[in-house]
């Protein structure tokens, strides 16, 4: 069914800034730490008759930044908006947001899309600067209102409807994520409510270019959401359309708990924004060598890591597109470098198999890791040196992950380090072949396949400690002697 | 002469030689606000304890000689429509009856720090919107020299103490004439500074792009003195001018030999009272007596100025009004069951008829599908008529205009016609959307009731407007005459 | 010229009443109702001026990029703005619950 319609979706996000202080006042943009609910407040951003707006010259600038790595055009001239509408979390009665002449327009970012990762362009039609809102909590009758996340900065990136598929709305997403928080101007953590989508949605037959109605799905504020809402917009349409019915214009909420989406009330008699320039804000005007200067001052972004990864360090180009797809992951990978013997090659697949495999099993973030990139080098120092073997390194990592504990603290209080003297292996695979008189035979008579086997029988008795290359050449030169005795 | 009808210069020059102490100053002034204000109702607040206390702290100052200023232990009164820290601030509206600002508004920071005495607060048109401050929502301000008249507005609270010696100077705000056309009517001086000469921050804003506050004083002399303590850049108001502020007293007595002086003649038409122009016509030939070259200018777009300050007003007051719904301050219907029904009841009952003719219009302009035909339009004509000014001020360095085409009218006049109340600015409102500063000076009675002539020019150039004023005033007595109330 | 002439009848004078969350009795939308309407009427005036290559006010040269520095400052206490709050709870500002997201 799905294959004859094809979606059409565009995405608006919003991303709050990491300024130190609010868009348009002096207080503490940090609310997430603040010691209690309206205390990062002052006349200003709670509103009061009187006061006056000015804008924060770092959310200006990371908002200049975030639009250039996006390959946006930056106007030379853009303006403030009022923004009008009522709402208790709206200390204003409007938002001073960018309407007409916005910070940044035209932009584009080629995401890998699918399981085959391939590239796609998305175009972004706008960048803007506006204030974030108070928080609403709701206790029976009431709603509470706490002002302290009014005025923090916010960046709303608008795409065009370039996406068709839920994995693009996914890539797409994942990657402007990405871009913000190489840039460091946002923290990524979506519980936090710091980054936040909206879906424009609409469905048309395949192979068609109309634009049919469309619906708007709001406060998705986690990839899960925003993946969940998206399908299920899609299929519901497609009924509608199958039934022969028709999509209404409206503005639909997403029912974490059903899985559905939800009306709330049609949208274009009840939001009549009436913008208008933002009286009290001289217009901002970004000449060029403002904007030169900003961009050398970009820091290294995805695609150029990814690239510098492939030919610094000859990473395959999976590797270092996976690598690269977190800025946390590279960082880590980036510091694990220096301070260990394993080449770059052996650090990724390190990183990329067992460290991830780690990350998924416990839904933890790179960040949430309990160890030092130091200690991961430390655990590939001990391979390198034979201090323990592969199979004992799987073992003190999953160990790392539970405790903490540096690699060489849990090889020396479990014993794990490697048995590497002959003194004490031999006696060990003595007893081997003393246990398996017949595998001994069948080797003897020319099954020499059996002697993989055997190896496996000591490891076992060693409890995967035993260097495997030491191994293989004493039990080698055991039976060689054996065979001889038998001539 | 009685200590309440000294000049700021006069009082400055006792209290430096310690002739007077400023509490005696102070206490006379209270006394007289106790001995006509029931009459008069210029005042919503009167600070008697802050007066005191900050006259005892002037005096000190003026003890040991150090920070004094000339406005050092003078008491004056503020608009009540600009905020004062721990002072209830009701901007004339029921909507605010009970509002205790957090924050100081900068110009009366300004103030206090330069040693001045705070008796209180103004009473002014509800949301200063109005032209006879009979739209307070508690009560109407009369005429000093006519107790059956207005005393103009909105700001006719401050002119009416001025004149009837309830304070030495005042803080009004102009977005339209509200200064000048109170001075004119109570036969007080009054300036109306470059728009962001002087800080807006701390004025309840209605029309933020023509705001300004401004002295309302005895004489010339006193204006320049007043504007040089509040005149500034303030980091608070993003529109605030970055210019240095010059020294005022140092040009007054600059001789006015040789300036140009331009008579619009748009604003010289039929529909004067015949006692106005007679006034004006005197003053042209004191001008002329001075040394002044006389020029005829014109203004063109002098007949679209009411349209374009009207327009962009009710725009811009119908988004800074939304912040009074009931939430953060302010009354509110405390038994409201949802949040339509808090803001219906909060805001229908807290406003009066003009504020909500004047924000309705301002939505409707602005509202989907209007917006370029009022609101744009009339931003697009606000750029000839700053054009119509550019192009005077080649030919001439002042311009002199009437302040009103008639004198004070009665109570009541005009109440059922807001078109004809608005009328009352016709000669007033085009320097708000130009920015220019213009000053309102005494030049004489028609029928016993004062007549002000108006003086504009160049962006900045308030000095050359002190001059001006200044000169004639020292040929002039109009300035000197007092109304004769409770005697 | 038609554009800006539209005489309001009584239901727009409710809407937009409501499109600015005001209150209004029959009455008082009945007596607003001329009132309004002169005043739109009067503003048909600025039609007549050609603007066609004359650009809007708030683009004119004139202050640009007035920024300030990210500096957090202390603000206002809690109590402070909570003594101006109508209505609050604890630490809250309290409002009748919001049915409905914006």
């Amino acid at each position: 069914m799905e294959q004859k319609y094809e979606a059409v979706i565009g995405l608006e996000i919003h991303a709050e800034l990491q300024t130190r202080s609010k868009m348009f006042c002096a207080c503490p943009a940090d609310y997430a730490h603040a010691e209690s609910p309206n205390t990062h407040i002052c006349p200003i951003c709670t509103g009061q008759p009187g006061t006056l707006p000015v804008v924060n010259r770092a959310a200006l600038e990371q908002g200049i930044q975030v639009a250039l790595a996006l390959h946006c055009t930056i106007p030379p001239l853009n303006i403030f908006a009022r923004k009008n509408y009522y709402y208790p979390d709206l200390p204003k009665g409007y938002q001073i947001s960018q309407y007409e002449m916005p910070l940044a327009v035209n932009g584009w970012v080629e995401v890998p899309v699918g399981k085959e990762g391939t590239l796609q362009r998305i175009r972004i039609r706008r960048v803007h600067l506006e204030e974030d809102t108070a928080k609403l909590f709701h206790q029976g009758d009431r709603s509470l209102i706490d002002f302290n996340r009014a005025g923090v900065p916010l960046l709303e990136i608008v795409s065009e409807p370039d996406m068709h598929s839920v994995d693009a709305v996914l890539a797409y997403a994942m990657h402007i994520r990405n871009v913000l928080r190489y840039l460091g101007v946002n923290s990524g953590d979506m519980q936090k409510g710091v980054l936040r989508f909206e879906a424009n949605i609409s469905v048309r037959p395949a192979g068609s270019q109309e634009l049919r109605t469309r619906t708007e799905i709001k406060n998705l504020n986690s990839f899960r959401a925003l993946t969940r809402a998206t399908a299920y917009e899609i299929r519901r349409q497609i009924a509608i359309y199958e039934s022969g019915g028709q999509v209404l214009q409206e503005t639909l909420g997403w029912d974490e708990e059903h899985e559905v989406t939800l009306s709330q009330r049609s949208k274009e008699h009840a939001h009549d924004y009436r913008y208008f320039p933002e009286p009290d804000l001289p217009p901002l005007q970004i000449e060029a060598a403002w904007v030169e200067a900003l961009r050398a001052a970009l820091p290294e972004l995805p695609e150029a890591r990814r690239q510098r990864f492939i030919e610094a360090y000859g990473l395959p180009v999976a590797e270092a597109r996976i690598l690269t797809a977190e800025k946390s992951l590279a960082d880590y990978f980036e510091a694990v470098l220096p301070q260990t013997q394993a080449s770059p090659r052996e650090v990724s697949s390190w990183m990329i198999g067992e460290f991830l495999r780690h990350l998924n099993e416990r839904q933890i973030e790179v960040e949430a890791v309990p160890f030092p990139p130091q200690a991961l080098a430390e655990l590939l120092n001990l391979v390198a040196q034979r201090t323990i073997t592969m199979a004992t390194a799987k073992e003190v990592l999953r160990e790392m992950f539970e405790s903490g504990a540096m690699p060489q603290v849990i090889v020396e209080a479990r014993g794990l380090a490697q048995i590497a003297d002959e003194a004490t292996l031999m006696p060990l695979i003595e007893q081997v072949l003393q246990e398996n008189p017949q595998v001994v035979e069948s080797y003897l008579n020319g099954k020499e396949s059996v002697f993989q086997w055997l190896m496996g029988q000591v490891a076992r008795a060693t409890r995967g400690k035993a260097d495997p290359q030491l191994t293989r050449q004493l039990l080698q030169s055991r039976l060689d002697a054996l065979r001889r005795s038998r001539l | 002469m009685d200590l309440y009808s000294l000049t700021i210069t006069q009082a400055h020059e006792l209290l430096r030689q310690r002739k007077i102490s400023s509490l005696e100053l102070t206490q006379a002034v209270l006394e007289r606000i106790r001995e006509v204000d029931g009459q008069i109702g210029a005042y919503l607040t009167v600070t008697e304890g802050v007066a005191l206390e900050q006259a005892r702290q002037a005096d000190e100052r003026l003890r040991r000689g150090e920070r004094v200023t000339p406005l050092t232990g003078i008491p004056f009164g503020v608009k009540d429509s600009i905020v004062t820290e721990g002072i209830r601030t009701t901007c004339g509206s029921r909507i605010l009856e009970h509002y205790v600002p957090p924050y100081q508004a900068t110009a009366v920071r300004r103030l206090l720090e330069a040693g001045a005495v705070l008796l209180g607060k103004h009473n002014l048109d509800e949301f200063s919107m109005g032209s006879s401050t009979e739209n307070s929502a508690f009560f109407p301000t009369r005429n000093p020299w006519d107790l059956k008249r207005v005393p103009g507005g909105s700001s006719g609270g401050s002119a009416a103490a001025v004149a009837a010696g309830e304070c030495f100077f005042a803080l009004g705000g102009d977005t339209g004439g509200s200064i000048r056309l109170p001075a004119a009517f109570c036969n007080v001086v009054g300036l109306k500074p470059t728009y962001g000469r002087v800080s807006r921050y701390g004025l309840i804003a209605l029309a933020s792009s023509f705001d300004t506050i401004g002295p309302l004083t005895r004489t010339v002399e006193d204006a320049a003195l007043v504007l040089q303590v509040i005149a500034g850049q303030d980091a608070h108001d993003a529109t605030s001018l970055a210019q240095p502020v010059p020294d005022y007293a140092a040009q007054l007595q600059r001789p006015v030999k040789g300036l140009r002086l331009g008579l619009p003649r748009e604003y010289f038409v039929p529909g004067m009272e015949a006692g106005v122009e007679a006034a004006l016509q005197e003053a042209i030939r004191q001008f002329e007596r001075l040394g002044m070259e006389i020029r005829e200018v014109s203004l063109p777009h002098t007949p679209y100025a009411l349209a374009v300050y009207y327009l962009i007003l009710f725009a811009e007051a119908s988004a800074n009004l939304a912040r009074f719904d009931g939430v953060r301050f302010g009354s509110a219907a405390q038994q409201a069951q949802t949040i339509p029904e808090l803001y219906l009841e909060t805001r229908g009952k807290g406003f009066g008829a003009e504020v909500k003719r004047r924000i309705m219009l301002g939505a409707y302009t602005l509202s989907a599908g209007y917006y370029d035909a009022y609101y744009l339009k009339a931003q697009r004509v606000r750029t000839l008529l700053r054009q119509d000014f550019e192009r005077a001020f080649e030919v001439c360095d002042v311009l002199l205009t009437p302040v009103s085409p008639g004198v004070a009218f009665r109570l009541g006049e005009k109440t059922a016609d807001p078109l004809a109340m608005y009328l009352s600015d016709v000669y007033l409102v085009a320097t708000n959307p130009a920015g220019v500063p213009a000053l309102a000076l005494p030049c004489g009675f028609s029928e016993g009731l004062p007549v002000g002539m108006q003086l504009i020019a160049r962006h900045g150039e308030e000095a050359l407007l002190f001059q001006v004023g200044h000169a004639y005033q020292q040929v002039t007595e109009w300035h000197k005459m007092r109304p004769a109330l409770g005697r | 010229m038609s554009d800006t002439h539209h005489p309001l009848n009584i239901e727009t004078v409710h809407h937009i009443a409501n499109l600015v969350q005001l209150g209004l009795t029959d009455e008082e939308a009945a007596a607003f109702l001329p009132q309004l309407n002169a005043i739109l009427e009067y503003f048909a005036l600025l039609q007549e001026v050609d603007t066609e290559s004359v650009p809007p006010a708030f683009l004119l040269p004139g202050a640009r990029n007035v920024l300030r520095e990210d500096n957090p400052e202390p603000g206002m206490s809690r109590e402070a703005f909570l003594s101006n709050v109508p209505a609050s709870e604890g630490e809250y500002v309290s409002v009748p619950r919001v049915l409905e997201e914006a």
